[in-house]
C-alpha cells in the first residue's frame, strides 16, 4: 500500500516529530510512505479569513502536488476537512484531487477505516488519557470512535471528560483575531479537565492552543500529538 | 452594566465580560449546558432527523413562494377581523404603533417577550409616547427592571444568577435576603397582576403565522403571554414576514419541533392561536388586533445567494446554547438584539455589513451549532459567506489582507515556504510575538507556539529511521 504524506504547514513546523511519528507507524504497518516535496499549505487560513481567491490558489496548489498520489494522510482533521468539504466548492472538477474523499483521511480514520487496524501493541498501557475531540476530525470528518478505539487498542485508558467534546477555541486566525474569548474557551477545557497522563488530539492546532494557555497559567498535563502516543503505543 | 455597546466593539466587550463579570460565563455555561442537555434528550425521543428535515423543506418551501403566503396570509387575517399593517423599516413599525396609540388614547401597555420588539426598540419609544411599559415575561421583567437587554433569545436573564435575582427582588419587591425561586416568582407575578389588568394595550411578536388560517402562534411557559394578548382591549403583534408557515398543521408542526430545540419540552407550557379579535359571543379577548408585519432587512437576507437560509430560523436558541463561544460571555457582547451564531449571519441583513463586522468572526467555525439547528441552516458556512463579503467590500483589517496575501502567494512558491518557515522557527516568538500583528493576539493570553527543533520537510529530507 502506497500513501503519500501531506505534513500539512502548522505540523510541519510545529510538530515535526509527530509527522515523523507518522512515517514510522505507517512504515511500521508496511506501508510505503513518500512525501511530495512541493506540499505547503492546505488554504484553510484563507478560507477561514474569507480569502476565497487566495483559498483557491493554495487548494489548487495542493491539488497539484497530489494529484498523481494514492492515499493521501494527514496528521490533522481540520486540514482534512479543508480538502473534502471546501476542495469541491473552490475547484473546478478538472482542478481538484479526483475521488478526494475516497482517498484523503485523517491519521487515525486511515488506520482504522482503510487499513482496518485497531491493536498496534501495548505500548500505552497503564497510561491515563485525555482525548480531545477536534471539531472539525468530529464534525466534519465524523471521526469519533476511531482515536479512541486505536489509544485503547496500544493498552491506554481514555478518562472521560464532559468537555471532550467542546472546542478549544484555537478556530486558526479566531485564536488572535479573539483572544480573550480563545483563551476563555481554551479555560473551560482546562478547567474541566480530569487527572490524565498525557492529553492528545488529531490536530496540532488545538493542541498549541490548548498547551499554549496551560503552559500561561502553569497548569495542564503534558499534551501530545495522538501519531506520537501512536507510535509510543507500538511499544517497540 | 452591559447591553450598551455596538457589534464593532464586540472583542472588546467579550474581553470586558470575561476579565470583569466572570459570574456571567459562570452563569451562561450552566444554564446553556443545562438547556442542551434537554435539547438531547427531547431530541432523542423522537426521529429528530426527519423533523429536522421536514421543517427545513417547509421553511425553505416558504421563502421561495414568500410573496403569495404573505398576500394569503393578509387575506386571512382581514377576513378573521384583523388590522394588517406593512413595515419596511423599524422606524415604519415604530411608527404604526404610535398611530395605535394614539387613536385608542393608550396609556399603559404590557409586553409579551419578543425579539423582534427589542430588534425595532419598541419600549423607548413607547416611553416616549407616554406610555407606561412592563416586560411580563419573568425574565425580561428582570432585565427591565436593571433597565438591561436580553441577553439570549429564549432566556433572556440567563447571564444572571439566582443571587442576582435574589438581591434585585429584595431591594425592588421585598421579597426576603434567601427567598426560594418559587417566592420569587410569585413575588413577579403579584406585582405583574396589577399591570395586566390596568394595561390597554398588550403587544408581542409571534413564533409563527400560519397563511392559511391568518392564525398567529405563541409559545410560552409562564401564561404572561396568553394575558398580554387577551386581556387588554388592543392587542399589536409584531410579527417578522419570515415567521410565516404555509399552514395550520405546519404550525402544529413547528410549535413541537421548536420547543424540544429550545427548551427540551416536547411543547410549551402554553401556545396561543390567535386568530383576530373577539367575536360578538365571546365573553373575553381584545377588542382590536393589529397585526404588524416586518421586513426591516429581511428581504434583503431574501435576495442574498445563500444567506437567505438565515431566514428559516424558529429563533430557538440552540445554536446559542451549544456555542463556546457565546458560552464566554452571554449576548451583551454582541451589541445588539440577536447574538451567538444566528445574531451573526442575520446581523447583515438588519444592521448592514458594515456595522456587522467583526461579528462573523466570533466563531471558531467549530460547527455545533449547524448539528443542532431544527431548520438545518448551515451556520459555519454562512459565516463564511459574510467574512466573504467583508473582503470583497474592503472590510477585512489592512494587516490580514497583506498577511495572507503574503502567505498565499509563498504558499504557492514551496522552496521560500520552506525557508520562511526556518526563519520563523528561529524567530522569539515569545518576546518577538507581541509586535506582530497575528502573534501578538496569540502571546497575550498563551506562551507563544514552540516550533519543533527541525521542520518536518528537513528531516525527511535527511532521513526517518
Amino acid at each position: 500500500m502506497k500513501v503519500s504524506l501531506f505534513a500539512t504547514c502548522l505540523a510541519n513546523q510545529f510538530y515535526a516529530d509527530a509527522c515523523a511519528d507518522t512515517v514510522r507507524l505507517l512504515r511500521h504497518l508496511g506501508v510505503e510512505v513518500d512525501v511530495p516535496k512541493a506540499q505547503t499549505c492546505c488554504g484553510q487560513p484563507a478560507y477561514n479569513a474569507g480569502r476565497r481567491a487566495e483559498a483557491c490558489d493554495m487548494a489548487r496548489h495542493t491539488a497539484t502536488v497530489f494529484s498523481d498520489s494514492g492515499y493521501i494522510v494527514l496528521p490533522s482533521g481540520s486540514c482534512v476537512g479543508m480538502m473534502r468539504s471546501h476542495y469541491p466548492d473552490l475547484l473546478s472538477e478538472d482542478e481538484t484531487v479526483p475521488d478526494l474523499v475516497g482517498r484523503t483521511f485523517e491519521l487515525s480514520q486511515f488506520l482504522v477505516r482503510v487499513m482496518g487496524v485497531t491493536k498496534l501493541g501495548k505500548g500505552l498501557e497503564g497510561q491515563q488519557i485525555a482525548y480531545h475531540h477536534s471539531c472539525h476530525a468530529l464534525r466534519e470528518l465524523g471521526v469519533r470512535d476511531e482515536p479512541l478505539a486505536l489509544l485503547r487498542g496500544c493498552g491506554a485508558e481514555v478518562v472521560p471528560w464532559e468537555a471532550d467534546e467542546e472546542c478549544c477555541g484555537f478556530g486558526g486566525l479566531f485564536s488572535a483575531k479573539l483572544p480573550e474569548t480563545s483563551a476563555a474557551m481554551a479555560d473551560r477545557k482546562l478547567d474541566t479537565l480530569p487527572e490524565v497522563d498525557v492529553l492528545t488530539s488529531t490536530d496540532g492546532g488545538c493542541l498549541m492552543q490548548m498547551s499554549g494557555r496551560a503552559s500561561r497559567r502553569s497548569v495542564g498535563p503534558p499534551f501530545k500529538h495522538l501519531a506520537s502516543l501512536l507510535w509510543e503505543g507500538v511499544g517497540t | 452594566m452591559s447591553g450598551g455597546s455596538t457589534p464593532g466593539q464586540y472583542r472588546n466587550e467579550a474581553a470586558r465580560t470575561i476579565r470583569e463579570e466572570p459570574q456571567v460565563r459562570d452563569s451562561v455555561t450552566k444554564a446553556t449546558l443545562t438547556f442542551d442537555a434537554h435539547r438531547v434528550e427531547a431530541f432523542a425521543q423522537i426521529d429528530s432527523e426527519r423533523w429536522r428535515d421536514w421543517a427545513r423543506d417547509v421553511k425553505t418551501h416558504l421563502l421561495t413562494h414568500l410573496d403569495k403566503y404573505l398576500e394569503e396570509a393578509e387575506a386571512q387575517l382581514i377576513a378573521n377581523g384583523a388590522k394588517v399593517h406593512w413595515a419596511e423599516t423599524a422606524e415604519d413599525a415604530l411608527e404604526i404603533l404610535a398611530g395605535i396609540v394614539r387613536e385608542h388614547g393608550i396609556k399603559s401597555a404590557v409586553k409579551a417577550k419578543s425579539m423582534l420588539s427589542e430588534e425595532l426598540r419598541v419600549n423607548p419609544h413607547l416611553e416616549k409616547l407616554g406610555v407606561d411599559v412592563r416586560e411580563t415575561d419573568l425574565g425580561e421583567y428582570i432585565l427591565q427592571l436593571l433597565g438591561e437587554p436580553p441577553s439570549h433569545i429564549v432566556g433572556p436573564a440567563i447571564h444572571k444568577s439566582l443571587e442576582d435575582c435574589r438581591e434585585l427582588f429584595h431591594e425592588r419587591l421585598g421579597t426576603p435576603v434567601n427567598a426560594e425561586p418559587d417566592e420569587l416568582a410569585a413575588a413577579a407575578r403579584e406585582a405583574l397582576r396589577k399591570d395586566f389588568l390596568a394595561a390597554d394595550l398588550g403587544i408581542s411578536g409571534g413564533n409563527f403565522m400560519a397563511a392559511d388560517t391568518g392564525t398567529i402562534a405563541l409559545i410560552e411557559n409562564e401564561g404572561n403571554i396568553r394575558l398580554s394578548t387577551s386581556l387588554p382591549r388592543v392587542h399589536v403583534a409584531f410579527v417578522g414576514i419570515e415567521k410565516l408557515v404555509p399552514t395550520l398543521t405546519d404550525v402544529a408542526g413547528f410549535v413541537q419541533l421548536t420547543s424540544r430545540a429550545a427548551t427540551g419540552q416536547p411543547v410549551g407550557n402554553y401556545v396561543s392561536l390567535i386568530q383576530g379579535p373577539k367575536k360578538a359571543d365571546e365573553p373575553d379577548g381584545p377588542e382590536e388586533v393589529h397585526v404588524v408585519l416586518v421586513d426591516n432587512g429581511r428581504t434583503k437576507l431574501l435576495a442574498d445567494d445563500e444567506a437567505w437560509e438565515a431566514l428559516r430560523c424558529v429563533r430557538c436558541g440552540a445554536c446559542l446554547n451549544i456555542c463556546p463561544v457565546y458560552r464566554q460571555t452571554g449576548g451583551h457582547a454582541y451589541g445588539w438584539t440577536y447574538s451567538g451564531p444566528i445574531g451573526a449571519i442575520i446581523a447583515p441583513g438588519i444592521l448592514g455589513l458594515e456595522e456587522s463586522m467583526p461579528l462573523p468572526h466570533a466563531s471558531s467555525l467549530c460547527g455545533a451549532c449547524a448539528d443542532v439547528c431544527p431548520v438545518r441552516i448551515p451556520i459555519p458556512d454562512l459565516l463564511v459567506h459574510w467574512r466573504e463579503k467583508a473582503v470583497t467590500a474592503g472590510l477585512a483589517p489592512k494587516s490580514e489582507t497583506l498577511g495572507l496575501k503574503a502567505y498565499s502567494a509563498l504558499a504557492q512558491r514551496p522552496k521560500l515556504f520552506n525557508t520562511a518557515g526556518a526563519i520563523m522557527r528561529r524567530a522569539p516568538l515569545e518576546l518577538g510575538g507581541r509586535a506582530l500583528p497575528i502573534l501578538s493576539g496569540w502571546v497575550l493570553e498563551r506562551a507563544a507556539p514552540e516550533p519543533s527543533a527541525k521542520s518536518f520537510m528537513q528531516m525527511w529530507e535527511e532521513g526517518i529511521v
